[in-house]
């Protein structure tokens, strides 16, 4: 299994990761020994097996929605690299009408 | 004896009697970490004036001769991925370098009511990816017994922390071996519980199906002290099992007549270290002698445990590790022209080498037109491997491994190579992978020194039946009696 430098710039954007130029012939060659060592599972013939998500025999778990105490504004917004009031404050996302 | 070399049970019959107080031990311990640090560095942060506090309150609790927990006074140190309320915890990250959390995880409250003194935060792989602790953003821990080798990762710093003495007894964490592991390389004795019996709430999460956290203590008795108090039904842990906790303490015995142990063929393989090899035959001998029956078990998909975790756990990292995104907490990288660029830059800045090539490998596995052939493939195998497991524990009550293949490596020897460092987990792994408890404890050292760790698994929530065999060994050896020369 060869992974390209392209992929590998495909990949990073959907983990929205910058990557450099260094970076990408690197991930290029490590992942791709990576995925032919893990192409190993292919020995194996699993069309009658059931995947397995979870080791716990987990059903949903239910709970009353009731109102419970919550952590304080000022809490949860400690450790904001950027707020404004009660709120997160990040760079622009709609863009402006011209 | 220096009290910093004491055990847990020893420590409290000294501070319930009154010979000492907590924070006597305390100040040993910290004069301790300021003595081992320059050469170990075991702990991202110490915190001595919490510390300090801490002992304070757990004195006056044993002064008014109220019934005091064993764990009251003792000092213990917390891995860098359990979250404390109002002190830092990075998970060894530099995207989280300030992050001060705004609560307790819920072994950190438990250990608090028991009155524990949290002495620091330990050094460990980043995210907790590793084996060897040198993937922290912060600087590599040194293996106590020879420091130009690693304490095994990811719980490294726990390990090292623990065999240095530079605290009592300490948590971490285990996805793929991170608390046995370490454990092995260090001499001292882990333990990863079954998936479900500890609450994981406040544990940052690296893979949520694989993750779990566990006790590094100095001894099989201090392990089941720890147990008792971190285990059990959380309901703000979804994962954790409404199963009865027993008083895990009670399970110590020294007699194994009528236990039955499974060794794998599989686990001792062509090109293994022959000390370590040596040293786990010799101890199932000792197992033998004191009354266990031993047979052939068969696991028979052990050889595809390490391409089942390494697309199952990196498939769980990269959508866990999606919420650092420089929004709510943690670094962000600055000044950015719009919110993508934001995303892509902090990341890039605040993750480390090794957590982004597993962001990158899970991301890849889960993608448009891959995901059949890696992650489903992957949990089809898991459960291949599962039943490999439980059809063995329709014949043996433990099964009995060497916990890794080698003693502790260089620092250095397998930076190089990501796939060679990932077959390092090769005897660890499948653990996860089935969710079943093991436990590594010392059994022995090489020629040049070096701890080598065995490792007993059991059937889920048989915690108990792992610690009688392991203490049983124990008292019946004195491998755990040795000391690092540091």
């Amino acid at each position: 299994m060869k992974l390209s430098k392209e992929e590998v710039e495909h990949v990073a954007k959907l983990a929205r990761l910058a990557v450099s130029e260094e970076e990408k012939e690197a991930f290029s060659r490590q992942l791709s020994e990576i995925l032919t060592y893990v192409g190993k599972l292919n020995e194996l013939d699993t069309s009658k097996v059931e995947p397995t998500s979870h080791v716990l025999d987990l059903s949903n778990i239910f709970r009353d929605d009731v109102v419970r105490e919550s952590l304080p504004p000022a809490d949860v917004l400690a450790n904001a690299p950027d707020r404004e009031n009660n709120h997160f404050r990040v760079p622009k996302i709609i863009e402006e009408r011209e | 004896m220096d009290p910093t070399q004491l055990t847990i049970h020893e420590l409290h019959g000294q501070l319930k009697n009154h010979k000492t107080t907590s924070r006597a031990l305390t100040r040993l311990i910290l004069d301790r970490i300021k003595s081992v640090e320059p050469k170990i560095h075991a702990y991202t942060t110490v915190t001595p004036e919490a510390a300090m506090a801490q002992a304070e309150a757990a004195d006056q609790w044993l002064q008014s001769g109220r019934p005091a927990h064993p764990l009251t006074g003792i000092p213990i140190a917390l891995k860098d991925n359990l979250c404390t309320q109002g002190i830092r915890t990075t998970c060894s990250s530099k995207i989280l370098e300030n992050f001060i959390p705004p609560y307790n995880a819920t072994v950190v409250r438990r250990l608090n009511e028991a009155g524990a003194v949290f002495i620091g935060k330990t050094n460990m792989d980043e995210f907790a990816m590793g084996s060897s602790t040198e993937n922290s953003a912060f600087g590599l821990t040194a293996n106590p017994w020879d420091v130009s080798r690693i304490p095994g990762g990811s719980s490294g710093g726990s390990a090292a922390a623990v065999a240095a003495d530079a605290c009592i007894s300490a948590l971490g964490s285990d996805t793929g071996g991170s608390i046995r592991q370490p454990a092995a390389m260090c001499g001292v004795v882990g333990l990863k519980p079954t998936y479900g019996r500890v609450s994981r709430y406040g544990l940052v999460a690296f893979a949520s199906s694989l993750d779990q956290i566990g006790p590094i203590a100095k001894n099989v008795t201090d392990c089941a002290l720890m147990m008792n108090a971190i285990s059990g039904h959380d309901s703000y842990d979804s994962t954790s099992a409404e199963i009865p906790v027993p008083d895990f303490a009670r399970a110590l015995d020294r007699n194994l007549t009528g236990m039955r142990i499974g060794i794998p063929k599989e686990y001792f393989i062509d090109g293994m270290d022959s000390e370590v090899l040596h040293a786990v035959k010799e101890a199932i001998r000792v197992m033998e002698k004191l009354g266990a029956k031993t047979q052939d078990v068969f696991l028979p998909h052990t050889e595809y445990a390490i391409a089942t975790y390494y697309i199952l756990a990196t498939a769980e990292a990269s959508s866990n590790l999606a919420r650092y995104d420089g929004v709510k907490y943690g670094h962000r990288a600055k000044p950015t022209k719009d919110l993508l660029e934001m995303y892509m830059k902090t990341r890039q800045d605040g993750f480390g080498p090794e957590v982004k090539r597993r962001i990158m490998l899970g991301t890849y596995a889960l993608s448009s037109g891959y995901y059949d052939a890696y992650y489903r493939k992957a949990q089809c195998v898991r459960t291949l491997i599962k039943s490999d497991f439980d059809e063995a524990f329709k014949q043996v009550d433990l099964i009995v491994t060497p916990t890794a293949p080698t003693a502790a490596f260089k620092i250095g020897e397998k930076t190089q190579d990501p796939l060679q460092m990932y077959l390092s987990d090769i005897f660890t792994i499948s653990v996860n992978i089935a969710g079943i408890p093991a436990l590594s404890m010392p059994c022995g050292f090489t020629k040049a020194g070096l701890p080598i760790g065995l490792q007993i698994m059991g059937r889920p929530f048989a915690e108990e039946t792992i610690l009688h065999a392991a203490y049983a060994f124990e008292q019946a050896t004195e491998w755990h009696k040795r000391k690092p020369n540091i």
